[in-house]
């Protein structure tokens, strides 16, 4: 009996744990995250740091380097002057909510797709680059599009659990499709020829073809997945200033240089008309 | 969880099929050769022992999800296209021949050497008192033991999730992610596995109450 009872208020104590873990981050949520930031001089983005051309960490001086962090800087030299600061922390797709709804970080640029459900947890920007599904095949494949897969016999890659897997269903319902756990899995898995194309973000497969040129991206995209900022719902001051931030650094042609930068030597990807 | 069950029981069943198909296809081959090298472990000529030692070694001691990998990435590269299915297999008959190798050799090496003497001495060769007098002897000592390397491999099969075999463990993988239901998800798969593990248990304590 005794035993009984110090397990149940064990169990009494972590659901206190819990539930006021959960309103620690509401609380936490309440404070105007520009105002403070405009005081510190720092914005705190969640970035990527294994996503090729995005955001990726540099082993040999340990930053992150990519199309979304040169972005995040020239933004918020953009929000807050030129002695503004931005600091990187690395999320992943999985971490990126829990930690931007806790305040550790005051926006997400991590190639995150602008989707209504998403929007009823957070706020988003305007697009920030205009991603879409496509496939990667071997060079001199006969696959030259989407519409190629779908026939019976072929046979396509993807990551379990990811919407690319779902799209593709529609797009080419008679291939089979093989759901590996991550995307080098399901890269390898292509090289060693199980499947015939694998399909993603365009973002991420051009990330692939540039370390393995005999790969390359075809028939372009397939669907829209404009990749947008994040910042934690109600926080409409911080939304405001990244979409006039975003706007400055369009005008002044800055982003393009910073699109030219990243994305000028992958292959096949539409640079002009990515240009803003 | 009766939700998930009405929802996705087509491809849940697939999915006990396939494991099903791959624990049987590898239980037969994996005692076969597994077997044969607890033999060759016993023999009295000395390369022989050696060779089994070395197959032995290799594939108790290198992770199933390796040896798996290797069939699914490495052979249709070079040698054969392979499925995801069909390299798991392989792989879990491998891997479980060597652990099902050493806990053959140690029911033979448990019958009482005077067995072999006395059966050599009436004029059997090596190879027909091993048939006849020892391994017969052997077997039922190992019966318990056998059972848990199986019940093991057909745990193990698990490893074609990784290689795209749809087996049970895949299958709840990707009802877990469209469904966004993981508990009950891996409950279901959890219980679809003792459905097949159970019996397993039940067959090889029966045997071992008739024989042993």
């Amino acid at each position: 009996m005794k035993k009984i009872f110090s397990r149940i208020g064990l169990l009494v104590a972590l659901v206190v744990m819990v539930v006021s873990l959960g309103a620690c981050s509401s609380s936490a949520s309440k404070k105007n995250v520009l105002r403070d930031d405009q005081q510190s001089k720092t914005i705190t983005w969640g970035v990527k740091a294994d996503t090729k051309l995005f955001g990726l960490m540099d082993v040999k001086d340990n930053q992150i380097k990519g199309f979304e962090i040169d972005l995040a800087k020239a933004m918020t030299k953009q929000i807050l002057g030129k002695n503004g600061k931005a600091r990187f922390i690395q999320v992943t797709s999985q971490t990126r909510m829990p930690l931007l709804r806790n305040g550790n970080i005051d926006a997400i640029m991590a190639t995150m797709t602008i989707t209504p459900e998403r929007a009823k947890q957070v706020d988003f920007s305007r697009s920030y680059f205009d991603a879409g599904q496509a496939i990667l095949v071997k060079n001199g494949s006969p696959i030259k599009n989407v519409r190629d897969l779908n026939k019976k016999g072929a046979v396509v890659l993807g990551v379990v659990g990811s919407n690319s897997v779902q799209n593709i269903k529609k797009f080419a319902p008679k291939a089979r499709v093989l759901q590996l756990s991550d995307y080098s899995q399901a890269l390898t898995a292509l090289k060693s020829g199980q499947g015939d194309a694998l399909t993603t973000d365009n973002g991420i497969l051009y990330g692939m073809s540039i370390e393995n040129p005999g790969y390359s991206v075809v028939g372009g995209t397939f669907t829209n997945e404009p990749y947008g900022i994040a910042v934690d719902k109600g926080q409409v001051g911080m939304r405001n200033a990244m979409n006039s931030a975003l706007t400055k650094v369009e005008n002044s042609g800055e982003y393009n240089k910073l699109l030219y930068k990243w994305f000028h030597k992958v292959k096949g990807f539409d640079l002009k008309g990515a240009e803003r | 969880m009766i939700s998930i069950f009405q929802n996705y029981g087509g491809e849940l069943l697939y999915g006990l099929g396939q494991t099903l198909l791959c624990s049987i296809i590898a239980l037969f081959f994996a005692l076969i050769i597994g077997s044969g090298f607890a033999i060759l472990e016993v023999v009295p000529n000395k390369f022989f022992r050696i060779i089994a030692r070395i197959y032995i070694e290799v594939f108790r001691n290198i992770p199933l999800l390796v040896i798996t990998m290797f069939f699914y990435v490495v052979i249709p590269m070079y040698i054969v296209e392979i499925s995801g299915f069909v390299s798991g297999t392989i792989g879990l008959t491998l891997y479980s021949s060597a652990f099902i190798a050493e806990t053959v050799r140690s029911g033979i090496q448990s019958v009482d050497p005077g067995q072999m003497e006395g059966a050599r001495s009436t004029g059997l060769s090596f190879w027909q008192s091993m048939r006849y007098i020892v391994l017969p002897q052997a077997f039922r000592y190992v019966i318990p033991p056998l059972g848990n390397q199986f019940i093991n491999l057909v745990k193990n099969s698990s490893v074609l999730a990784f290689v795209a075999g749809f087996d049970l463990m895949y299958q709840g993988n990707v009802i877990a992610s469209d469904s966004l239901q993981s508990m009950s998800t891996y409950l279901c798969v959890g219980v679809l596995y003792l459905i097949l593990t159970l019996p397993l248990s039940y067959y090889m304590r029966y045997l071992e109450k008739r024989l042993a």
